[in-house]
């Protein structure tokens, strides 16, 4: 049987459709109800942004005179090498952490969503990390990745593994760090993989189990597909997150208390601070700002494309 | 007598030492009183601090007069130039001295000749090392408050334990310093360091292994780094070699994260390192944690067997465009004044006394609050503590400091990041040195274009 398939409208149509709605008295209302959040983002998000820009093309030092450069910023940017140190470090990073944090997250998801009486209390604990300040995670990573006698490396003992130096060695300085604020700040994204979850239709599991599929089966075919819009969603924002990450890593190794930042734990978040905070170039850490940006939107937008393939929405063929 | 009546006591007891030791510092007379043009004066990075800066606080604010604005928190480089950004700079700043160099020379502050004239301010009277690093073009762009020493501080016990001599610890000479070390060190059975025999305080103190090679690592006008001097590569070699005679980076760093280094369980109490150079304000915190401890100070000395000792501190500063520069120069002239160092000393004696706890004194930059400090205030604590009280107050005379740059920070980050970079295997001393010499060469550069 042929089925007819209503052409997609155009960009032309979108537009007007769009337009047509403020014909209409509920698209004044969302607009009203929008309006604060509109504001802060105006004035708060796109007004430094574009501020941003504009001080890239200067040596903007707030507290001498500031001169154009045209381009010699970003010129700059792309040949210092602690701009590559730092990217390559921030990439490894986030390749290690994301994955891992989806993984973590969604095996303490399937846990959960099994677990009856004591779900709520489960719940609680896994968020509980998420709650304390980044500075702190900072601090314990310090303590529980110490090479000799942090919480970890005893364990691995036990097991007859002798840990690494986490915090030390430069090869290891990052996947310990990928573990420690991945795995600390899962909580968030449980909670979204776990309502997920609860949302798979029950007749679909049924009509597998009868079928005679395994629970694996169940998992990779009814789960999975069924759920891949939050594992989308929980991916690009720990993508983002992971490529601007800052905090943690600041406090463990770049803070004055503890000057022990190496080319290992350079992460661009914190050159971009350095550069504008410590050394006052302002107008070159706008640049690498602008470059960060433009590299997350090209990743979120790779992200966005291959996601065509393997993200499933209900009502879409 | 019940327990809330002795509390009673205690309290009217120290509430009237503190009142008599502020009426004390004020009686002795600040100069002529300021003109606060605004009625305020806005201090950054002094917000509410110990006994020690409230009880100078409340006498420079009666020195001044009018509303004194205190926010809470330390100096941020953040805070302070959002203030400046936005056309509302404080009228004084309180910050590290390394920090007032590139700030002078960037405009930012004012020089305050003016200042020290005006308010007949004797600068002879504050130590030459801390002037010299808030000195830029021959100009003096702060004030300094307090004054940081460094002696090797040393576990006597551990001494004792390991048949090392006090001789020994001695970096004037390198091969006995590491033979000590070595004696010093512990391992447990899988490997792990369990004591420090001797941590040369990488990458902190660089700045003080090079000059015990002879090497200054900025020049005094601080516009040329030697940070790849043969002197300089040799110091850090050794420090080194140091640390990989007592397991390595690895192992050491992760034995050293483990201290603690505030409670009364530090690294000194349960004899978890023989010796190590640190500065004097560590002192007190042995004397509050655990003042039965059995320690020696002594002093850093060059190849030549001379003392060294490497200072830092803070100091005032008032920002270009500060609105009340008059009484911001009263507040720092009255903060860091004999008088008033010497009320809030007495103050903090009596307090430790009330509570029963040592007093190891205050180290200002003021050469004669700290001569009058300990002849008035100090009371005797124990020989060990005694000694090295008289070790800091005599380090003093051998001070060197990093004179202030365009490019202060730059130049710590050169010499930080290249220590760190040796310190995890990832360069040799050599190739990390010449790395950041020329870093630091181009950032002064760049600073003085």
């Amino acid at each position: 049987m042929a089925t007819a398939i209503a052409a997609a409208p155009g960009p032309l149509a979108r537009a007007r459709r769009w337009f047509a709605g403020f014909g209409e008295r509920d698209t004044w209302a969302a607009f009203a109800f929008l309006s604060p959040w509109l504001f802060g983002f105006i004035v708060f998000t796109s007004g430094p942004m574009i501020a941003s820009l504009v001080l890239s093309f200067t040596d903007y030092s707030i507290i001498q005179t500031t001169h154009n450069v045209g381009w010699a910023n970003y010129h700059n940017a792309l040949h210092d090498p602690y701009v590559r140190t730092a990217m390559r470090n921030t990439f490894i990073y986030t390749a290690i952490s994301v994955p891992l944090h989806v993984i973590v997250a969604l095996w303490l998801a399937s846990l959960l969503a099994r677990v009856g009486r004591f779900g709520g209390f489960f719940r609680t604990a896994f968020y509980l990390p998420q709650m304390s300040p980044s500075v702190a995670t900072g601090i314990l990573y310090l303590l529980i990745f110490n090479g000799s006698f942090g919480v970890l490396n005893v364990a691995l003992r036990y097991l007859h593994i002798s840990g690494p130096y986490w915090t030390t060695d430069p090869n290891w300085v990052k996947p310990g760090l990928a573990l420690m604020i991945s795995v600390w700040g899962v909580g968030a994204s449980v909670v979204i993989f776990l309502a997920a979850i609860k949302g798979v239709p029950q007749h679909l599991y049924e009509a597998a189990a009868m079928d005679g599929a395994s629970s694996w089966r169940k998992f990779r075919d009814v789960t999975l597909p069924m759920i891949s819009p939050a594992i989308f969603f929980v991916v690009i924002i720990n993508t983002i997150n992971g490529l601007q990450t800052f905090d943690q890593v600041y406090t463990a190794f770049f803070n004055q208390s503890t000057p022990y930042g190496t080319n290992a734990s350079l992460m661009y978040a914190i050159y971009i601070f350095q550069q504008a905070f410590s050394f006052l170039k302002f107008g070159y850490a706008s640049a690498l700002s602008w470059l960060l940006f433009l590299v997350i939107a090209v990743i979120t937008i790779i992200q966005i494309v291959a996601s065509r393939r393997f993200v499933y929405y209900e009502g879409q063929r | 007598m019940q327990g809330w009546r002795k509390a009673l006591v205690l309290a009217t007891m120290l509430a009237s030492i503190a009142v008599l030791a502020v009426t004390a510092g004020l009686a002795s007379a600040h100069g002529n009183k300021a003109n606060i043009g605004n009625g305020t004066l806005n201090i950054m990075g002094f917000g509410k601090g110990d006994d020690v800066a409230e009880t100078r606080a409340a006498i420079a604010s009666k020195v001044v007069g009018g509303t004194i604005n205190r926010p809470s928190g330390s100096f941020n480089d953040q805070t302070f130039l959002a203030a400046v950004a936005s056309g509302n700079p404080p009228d004084l700043v309180y910050l590290d001295r390394q920090k007032v160099g590139s700030y002078a020379a960037k405009g930012a502050f004012m020089p305050l000749t003016s200042c020290i004239k005006s308010q007949k301010i004797n600068m002879k009277q504050y130590r030459q090392a801390a002037v010299n690093e808030i000195t830029y073009k021959n100009q003096i762009y702060g004030i300094p408050e307090f004054y940081d020493v460094r002696t090797i501080l040393v576990d006597n016990k551990v001494l004792d334990q390991s048949g090392v001599s006090i001789g020994a610890l001695n970096p004037a000479k390198p091969a006995a310093l590491l033979a000590a070390a070595k004696k010093m060190v512990k391992f447990d059975s899988n490997g792990n360091v369990t004591r420090i025999g001797f941590d040369p305080k990488m990458p902190e103190f660089f700045p003080l292994w090079a000059k015990a090679y002879g090497v200054d690592i900025l020049s005094k006008d601080g516009l040329h780094a030697n940070l790849n001097a043969p002197g300089a590569v040799k110091a850090l070699t050794y420090a080194m070699s140091l640390i990989n005679a007592q397991g390595g980076w690895n192992k050491f760093k992760s034995f050293r994260d483990t201290w603690d280094f505030f409670g009364s369980d530090n690294q000194v109490q349960k004899n978890q390192v023989g010796a190590w150079p640190m500065e004097q304000w560590y002192y007190n915190v042995l004397a509050s944690g655990s003042p039965d401890v059995h320690i020696t100070a002594l002093q850093f000395r060059n190849l030549k067997n001379q003392p060294i000792n490497y200072e830092t501190g803070s100091a005032w500063a008032i920002p270009k465009g500060a609105k009340n520069p008059q009484a911001a120069c009263a507040w720092a002239k009255a903060m860091t004044s004999v008088s008033t160092w010497m009320a809030a000393a007495r103050n903090r004696a009596a307090l430790r006394k009330a509570s029963k706890t040592p007093y190891t004194g205050i180290s200002t930059g003021n050469s004669i609050a700290d001569q009058d400090i300990y002849k008035q205030t100090y009371t005797s604590i124990n020989p060990f503590f005694d000694e090295a009280v008289k070790k800091v107050l005599d380090v003093q005379r051998f001070s060197f400091g990093i004179p202030a740059s365009p490019a202060s920070a730059e130049f710590q980050a050169a010499w930080q990041n290249a220590v760190n970079r040796v310190l995890a295997g990832q360069q040799t001393p050599k190739q990390a040195l010449d790395q950041a010499q020329k870093e630091a060469t181009a950032a002064i550069k760049a600073a003085t274009k």
